[in-house]
């Protein structure tokens, strides 16, 4: 016997003229053909005279939830059209199911509004959450600066261990990323530099192409950008996790403040490491940028090496340097205010480590448009 | 009469009035008010969602009240500052739901943390103190084991031997017998009674569970989530034999002898 065709099946029974009795037969499962197609068969059947729907269940192989959404919706159907239901005819099982699933009335206001907001509301709720964000972002950043003063007063308390830790998560160990990246920066600028300059003879400056622009801006930048994503989403999902957990309350109970606790060992790790992975990403993206020269465009080392020296000052290094530091702050920050803010759920520490990185992001783009102006103005 | 049934000649532990409490607009409970007296084992019942939970959280400060007031003895806890809410806080203990072990540290470090922080103890001296919290519990030998390595009911009593660091007036337990199996949450009970008749200490506990309610329990309230307030305070065991709240007396017989 074809399986398929024994699913959910039934039938129509007048027993007299003012009874329809619906026959099931055939093994009823989830999977076969939805209630909502035999419910619109029965609304045809019900005719003017018809009082009294009832079941026939003996063919009934085997049953599961799909009886019960089918009773029910039908009952509803019998209900709006003043018909009695009478379920004598079904399993004892599905009318014990049935009682069960009618037992509790609903409770009135349990339902979520679906009311659907109005342009003017979604504006105005939109602006209200950015209010109270911002001010949320202001308060963090507030008791961080506290957290920092007495910081330089020697009066804060953190674990030495997890700061040592945290210097060779966000350090060391993010290394090769930088390296992969920088690298390929240094080579995607050489080429970049090397189609144009070629056309005038011009290949040496290449060198200061790379140089300049690594060294000034990029290797900041994306060592910032890398560490937004790998470390800074990593602070807010381990604050958020102890968040969910209630190690943030065990802290705060026991007179711990979280933020010197947590955030500061995370913000002093990455002011000190930025830099240094910026210094080391400068290196690899100059080398990067030669490896091209000298492969393709017949430069020596030497030479290569050189024009670079002459085209970067130290004011440039240096700049680029502080810029990290800078970003090194803002991803701490970041990530650990997102970390602070998550909900209580696990979903709430994803969300809270996605925020971090577009947070991170964008503080570091901003603060880069910042040190472009300044740095402008004040002829560096 | 609600709350504040046993009458010492000594001021109370915790003293509650009018306190309301509710997330944003939305109202969870209004109006409590009881005692807690020293040595009590005061039980904070009631049914899920009803606010236990949170009831705790405003005793502790992790959530603000939205009215009403606290004292811990005769210091005014919500008006106190945060240095004050502090020096008040170091008196109390609190064992989280899951435990809330650090996951960072050994539970040794978990233990030694707040012994390091508030005494001037060497660190031999921490760790000795420590290792003696641990034993206490059960949990002699799992020093340097890291909260990951260990099942949750250890984790829950070495959460304990960490609230138990700097020896708290006042403990707070938030459904300490929540997953645990019977004889665990029933000798994590003998220890709370310990706990009290050895240190005279006030232990208020959040929980469901009636076994410990009866056993463990000499005050109590009931916070009700249909009518937003509590409806009875006492001895647990008055209430059940005297209780005249059909909800009361439902929640502490467990329905039993009516077809829900």
């Amino acid at each position: 016997m074809d399986i398929k065709a024994a699913l959910n099946q039934f039938s129509f029974d007048h027993r007299d003229d003012s009874t329809l009795v619906v026959r099931l037969s055939g093994a009823w499962r989830l999977g076969g053909e939805p209630s909502s197609a035999f419910l619109a068969d029965c609304e045809r059947q019900l005719s003017a005279q018809i009082r009294v729907v009832a079941f026939k269940a003996s063919e009934l192989i085997s049953w599961d939830s799909s009886v019960i959404v089918f009773v029910v919706q039908l009952s509803g159907l019998c209900y709006r059209h003043g018909i009695h239901m009478d379920r004598g005819g079904l399993p004892p099982g599905v009318r014990r199911l049935l009682a069960l699933a009618e037992a509790v009335p609903e409770k009135k206001g349990a339902r979520k509004e679906a009311a659907k907001a109005t342009f003017l509301e979604h504006v105005g709720h939109t602006a209200i959450g950015a209010g109270d964000s911002l001010g949320e972002m202001l308060k963090f950043l507030g008791e961080m600066a506290v957290t920092f003063f007495r910081l330089v007063r020697l009066r804060v308390r953190f674990r030495a261990v997890d700061l040592f830790l945290l210097v060779q998560q966000c350090g060391a160990q993010a290394l090769p990323i930088v390296t992969l990246i920088s690298f390929l920066v240094g080579v995607i600028l050489a080429f970049v530099g090397a189609v144009q300059l070629k056309q005038f003879g011009a290949q040496i400056y290449v060198a200061d192409l790379v140089g300049i622009a690594i060294v000034h801006e990029m290797g900041a930048m994306m060592t910032g950008i890398i560490m937004a994503g790998r470390t800074g989403a990593a602070f807010a999902a381990q604050i958020g996790t102890m968040k969910v957990t209630q190690e943030i309350d065990a802290f705060t109970t026991m007179g711990f403040s979280p933020l010197e606790f947590l955030v500061l060992p995370r913000v002093i790790a990455l002011i000190f490491m930025m830099p240094l992975l910026c210094l080391y990403s400068d290196f690899v993206g100059v080398l990067g940028g030669a490896t091209v020269a000298v492969e393709m465009l017949d430069l020596s080392w030497t030479t290569y090496v050189r024009e670079t020296i002459h085209a970067i000052s130290l004011t440039d290094l240096f700049g680029g340097v502080f810029k990290s530091s800078v970003y090194g702050v803002l991803i701490a920050l970041s990530g650990c205010l997102r970390g602070i803010q998550c909900g209580n759920s696990s979903s709430a520490v994803g969300d809270a480590a996605t925020s971090a990185v577009v947070t991170g992001i964008v503080a570091i783009v901003g603060a880069c448009g910042v040190f472009a102006v300044v740095f402008y103005v004040l002829g560096i | 009469m609600l709350g504040g049934l046993t009458n010492g000649n000594q001021q109370p532990a915790i003293t509650v009035n009018h306190l309301t409490m509710a997330y944003g607009s939305f109202v969870l409970m209004r109006d409590l008010n009881f005692m807690i007296n020293h040595g009590d084992i005061f039980i904070i019942m009631g049914g899920s969602g009803s606010g236990k939970s949170t009831l705790l959280r405003n005793l502790i400060g992790l959530n603000e009240p939205a009215g009403g007031e606290i004292f811990y003895g005769d210091q005014n806890f919500t008006k106190a500052g945060l240095a004050k809410r502090q020096e008040v806080l170091t008196g109390v203990g609190v064992l989280f739901q899951s435990g809330a072990l650090w996951s960072s540290m050994t539970l040794m470090e978990n233990v030694g943390l707040p012994l390091e922080e508030y005494t001037d103890l060497n660190p031999d001296q921490i760790r000795e103190i420590a290792s003696l919290k641990l034993a206490l519990v059960g949990l002699k030998g799992f020093e340097d084991y890291y909260p990951s390595e260990i099942s949750g009911g250890m984790q829950k009593r070495a959460g304990l031997a960490r609230a138990m660091a700097l020896d708290p007036e006042i403990f707070f337990f938030d459904e300490p017998s929540a997953g645990l199996d019977p004889i665990s949450s029933r000798l994590l009970d003998d220890l709370i009674l310990d706990l009290r008749d050895s240190l005279g200490a006030t232990v208020v506990v959040v929980t469901h569970e009636l076994a410990s309610i009866f056993t463990i329990g000499n005050n109590s309230i009931f916070l009700d989530a249909e009518t937003r307030t509590m409806i009875a305070g006492g001895d647990p065991k008055d209430l059940l034999a005297h209780s005249k709240n059909p909800t009361v007396h439902r929640f502490l017989t467990r329905g039993e002898g009516e077809r829900l």
